[in-house]
């Protein structure tokens, strides 16, 4: 067998009002062509103005990624032809990246590992090109959307772990804001690097690049074609070029795009039209701040703050905003368990059903704990609160309102069930003395109750009260 | 010949109107145009603005590479022959609503690229002062049509001395300002770490009040400088006594220039006369040492730098977003066809320079290298400028060269004498030529180069010099009419 060593280049677009260098709107378009400025067309004489909040972005899923940020930004050049590159050159960071040398902890199969970042870079993305019999079409719409790279170092070893840091590199777009991350929309989008190597070898193999995988499933196919196919070769005593490939998701195989002796020379050199970008302490601080707990960390404080399972933890992570409700609840002094309980299957059971968001759902945290309360407290049935849960959200009502409307609330009150359990006692002298001899007709007395106060009365204090009052006679 | 400030005061008098103004702009544009080809686009409909600008009304030239939407902008090449642009420069804007008159888009080296006006694509540029002269370049038809009276300014790109070279041959003034003081939105880039908006006028005031009209901070262009609060023509009459000039002893000693002929010694010998000039009317002047070395890298340092950004900055001319589409089988045959078919020779090579100066493997020992000895020529300079206010030298060691002397200028011997006013290129240093007299017939130049951000004094310095010298609205005898 060989160790599988594998690499990635995750391209996603930022979220912003404009694009990286223009005014155009940057907003996905179903019309192409739509969203375009002279910048984004490459007309002669424009220039590039820096986005903002692309750049602010950037700063924040770097410091997300646990990078260093350096103390000036710049940008290059990366010059190459290309009708889906209108400028001849699309604009990156080459010499001073957002950020260097970070990383990000996942687990996999319940297995903790960290993933190392080589470094997080802003640049610009491409028109798009749709091919036809015998003529392409181009939308720019596409062309200067800001977008950033994520580059790993070689350090992951299967399909699993790729997939899983993709997972989790989406998880920290989507709460820190930065991205929609939405692969259905081509917004993240993955190159793929993967080699072999001996066990015990100390040089990494040969590697193999795929480029522009546009969905998690095609990068766990790409994956496993490859090192299907490259071990293969090397079983059979081949060696493996260096190349680039394309993996095509029709018949989910890989195809020679360019060997390495036609790789392009970009001849990179420093964007002259951008002054160098001075960060200030304050404004890290300023952004950092900013960033949530992301989901990795939640993860842990579930487990061992709150006794969660991992996969009840997984699950509420896994939508900021849901995890965000989950937390609310605690800060209520909910039972962590309950809570987590109520969400993964009452709520989420609900939204997923009715493809609702939280944020759409009429029952508020507050809410949320109210109902438990009172399960917890035995003032209804857990079997009752679901359907309190059902009435509250489609009658926009509280549960307090919706418990009385029912009539549900539960006897608990002491004299008035033993006020009962009294009166039944004196009528049947006669099943007292039958208990005394050991038959059981404790269940009788029960069903009575029950029968007397329309089940409302709460199944353990009546026990209770039933058990001491037989022993007094 | 009129100034823009004589024209103001006829116009304010009502002695004269705008429409006359333009018509007889026109008129004398279209008469030229055979004889000297300032133009790519004559504009016979008059456009005007309201507005209190002392600019208003006045009719003006504009290099053809700038983008001015509905107006055909060509920048003299193949490749952009019916390029209409859909937006316009922020300098043309400006120039819109201070009511200036565009009259027409002049023509240039093909891309602003050459320094002879001979190789735009609609032909040569010919000297006002003599026929068989070239203007110079890149600005060539926006210094003629300044050097014949056809505008009193012109608009014009310096990326080497593209201003300030032909302005000089053409016995006009031709002003950059600092890096950033005019945004170069709009302006077809060349090479945009030299590259620079400038001026071409009749007198030194006006080249304030054109540069009034033109700075700024523009939100389109994040190299440009943020706003200053005084007009240049407000400080142009300042007192300069004590103000300190420096010459460079290894561009203008004589000794050097034993083989040269009369007309090196001789434009010495002017520049020499000019100095004497300087310090008559109260200006410090002293000779300084520059290291020879240092001098001789301008030029090649230059080359290397501005082809690799040129080749870059032209990348977008492929025939596809637009432009002639090229033919072929696939799309690498067919941008291949339209660059093939676009470019002339000149700048084939240059794109093929700059091409091979950026490879990865080149990268460290030319362009780097190159970035670096910019980088330790600037220091120089503004240690220099930290005593000294301005430096002033001969704009060339020649007069405008004749059609056929092309070989005889890239001489070893004037290299540094030809090429050192790129040092305002590297260094965003405002910069100015004004006419220092004539040799031969022919008018010579001297340029002053001053401190960065400080336009305001290297304007005040060079009007000061220029009452000195007398040398005012230049024109040919035959052209003013």
């Amino acid at each position: 067998m060989y160790k599988v060593v594998i690499g990635l280049e995750v391209h996603c677009e930022v979220k912003t009002n404009s694009k990286n260098f223009s005014s155009a709107r940057n907003t996905y378009s179903e019309y192409p062509n739509e969203n375009i400025d002279t910048v984004d067309i490459g007309l002669p004489g424009i220039l590039p103005v820096a986005n903002k909040d692309a750049f602010r972005k950037s700063l924040k899923m770097a410091l997300a990624l646990n990078c260093k940020t350096p103390d000036i930004v710049m940008f290059d050049r990366k010059n190459y032809y290309y009708p889906d590159l209108p400028k001849g050159y699309q604009i990156t960071q080459e010499t001073k990246q957002v950020g260097v040398n970070g990383y990000v902890m996942i687990n996999v199969n319940g297995e903790d590992k960290k993933v190392e970042i080589n470094n997080i870079h802003l640049e610009e993305d491409t028109a798009s090109l749709d091919h036809f019999g015998n003529y392409s079409l181009i939308d720019y719409n596409r062309a200067g959307v800001p977008l950033l790279e994520t580059v790993t170092e070689p350090c992951l070893h299967s399909a699993d772990e790729a997939i899983t840091f993709l997972e989790a590199l989406k998880g920290i777009f989507l709460y820190t804001g930065v991205s929609e991350a939405r692969t259905d929309r081509g917004q993240m989008r993955c190159d793929v690097n993967v080699s072999l190597m001996e066990e015990n070898a100390t040089e990494l193999g040969t590697k193999v690049e795929m480029k522009n995988i546009n969905s998690f499933n095609n990068v766990r196919l790409a994956i496993e074609y490859e090192i299907k196919r490259q071990t293969e070769i090397l079983k059979s005593g081949g060696k493996v070029m260096q190349e680039t490939r394309r993996f095509d998701d029709e018949d989910l195989k890989t195809y020679p795009m360019r060997s390495k002796v036609d790789a392009v020379d970009y001849k990179y050199y420093i964007e002259p039209n951008i002054p160098p970008i001075k960060i200030e302490n304050s404004l890290i601080d300023e952004i950092r701040s900013e960033i949530p707990m992301l989901q990795y960390e939640r993860i842990q404080k579930y487990m061992n703050e709150y006794g969660l399972s991992r996969y009840d933890s997984d699950i509420i992570v896994r939508d900021k905003k849901v995890s965000d409700y989950f937390e609310e609840t605690i800060k209520l002094k909910v039972n962590p368990k309950s809570s987590a309980n109520f969400i993964t299957t009452m709520i989420l059971g609900y939204l997923n059903k009715y493809e609702k968001t939280i944020d759409e759902l009429y029952l508020t945290p507050q809410m949320l704990c109210e109902l438990i309360h009172m399960v917890d407290e035995g003032k209804i049935s857990s079997k009752q609160s679901k359907q309190v849960f059902f009435k509250c959200i489609e009658e926009n009502k509280e549960p307090k309102i919706v418990v009385k409307e029912l009539g549900m609330t539960q006897i608990t009150d002491d004299k008035t069930i033993r006020d009962i359990v009294i009166k039944l006692l004196d009528e049947r002298p006669d099943l007292i003395e039958d208990h005394r001899k050991g038959k059981n007709t404790f269940d009788y007395f029960v069903g009575q109750v029950m029968k007397q106060t329309r089940g409302q009365a709460n199944p353990s204090i009546t026990a209770n009260i039933i058990r001491e009052e037989m022993e007094k006679r | 010949m009129k100034t823009i400030l004589e024209l103001r005061k006829e116009l304010d008098e009502s002695k004269i109107t705008s429409d006359e103004l333009f018509k007889e702009a026109n008129l004398k544009a279209h008469k030229y145009q055979d004889e000297f080809n300032s133009f790519v686009t004559i504009l016979d409909e008059k456009k005007e603005e309201k507005s209190d600008s002392l600019l208003s009304g006045i009719p003006y030239a504009l290099k053809d590479n700038f983008s001015t939407k509905g107006i055909l902008s060509t920048a003299s090449s193949n490749i952009l022959k019916d390029y209409v642009p859909v937006y316009d420069a922020t300098i043309y804007k400006k120039l819109k609503s201070a009511g200036a008159l565009l009259v027409g888009k002049t023509v240039l080296d093909e891309l602003a690229m050459g320094g002879t006006g001979t190789t735009g694509h609609t032909g040569i540029v010919r000297n006002p002062w003599n026929k068989n002269h070239e203007i110079g370049g890149s600005s060539a038809g926006s210094a003629c049509a300044v050097a014949l009276g056809i505008v009193p300014f012109s608009i014009g790109s310096d990326t080497g001395d593209s201003i300030r070279k032909p302005a000089a041959f053409g016995g006009v003034v031709g002003f950059k300002p600092t890096y950033g003081r005019i945004s170069r939105y709009g302006l077809f880039a060349f090479a945009s770490s030299l590259d620079h908006v400038g001026c071409f006028t009749r007198c030194v005031k006006d080249a304030a009040i054109v540069t009034d009209v033109l700075k700024g901070k523009d939100e389109r262009d994040m190299t440009s400088l943020p706003d200053e609060d005084i007009k240049y023509i407000d400080v142009i009459d300042n007192d300069i006594k004590g103000k300190k000039l420096f010459y460079i002893k290894e561009i203008t000693d004589p000794e050097l220039y034993k083989e040269a002929g009369n007309e090196t010694l001789e434009i010495l010998n002017k520049f020499k006369e000019t100095i004497k000039r300087c310090k008559k009317i109260g200006f410090d002047v002293e000779e300084v040492s520059f290291d020879e070395k240092l001098l001789k890298a301008i030029y090649p340092s230059y080359m290397t730098i501005s082809c690799a950004e040129a080749t870059s900055n032209n990348s977008n001319l492929t025939g596809i977003p637009f432009g002639p589409r090229g033919e072929g089988n696939n799309i690498n045959e067919i941008m291949f066809d339209a660059r093939t078919k676009g470019f002339s020779e000149l700048i084939k090579r240059r794109f093929i320079l700059g091409s091979y100066i950026l490879q990865r493997e080149n990268q460290e020992r030319l362009f780097k290298n190159a970035q670096r000895l910019r980088r330790i020529i600037v220091d120089k300079m503004n240690e220099l400028f930290k005593y000294y206010d301005a430096m002033i030298l001969p704009a060339s060691g020649g007069v405008a060269p004749t059609f056929d002397s092309e070989i005889d200028r890239m001489s070893d011997r004037y290299l540094i004498l030809e090429n050192h006013m790129a040092i305002g290129n590297f260094g965003g240093f405002p910069s100015i030529t004004i006419p220092n007299g004539f040799v031969d017939g022919m008018p010579i130049g001297i340029n002053i180069t001053g401190r960065v951000f400080e336009d305001g004094l290297t304007l005040n310095i060079a009007n000061k010099i220029e009452e000195e010298l007398g040398y005012k609205g230049l024109i040919k005898e035959e052209y003013d009419v």
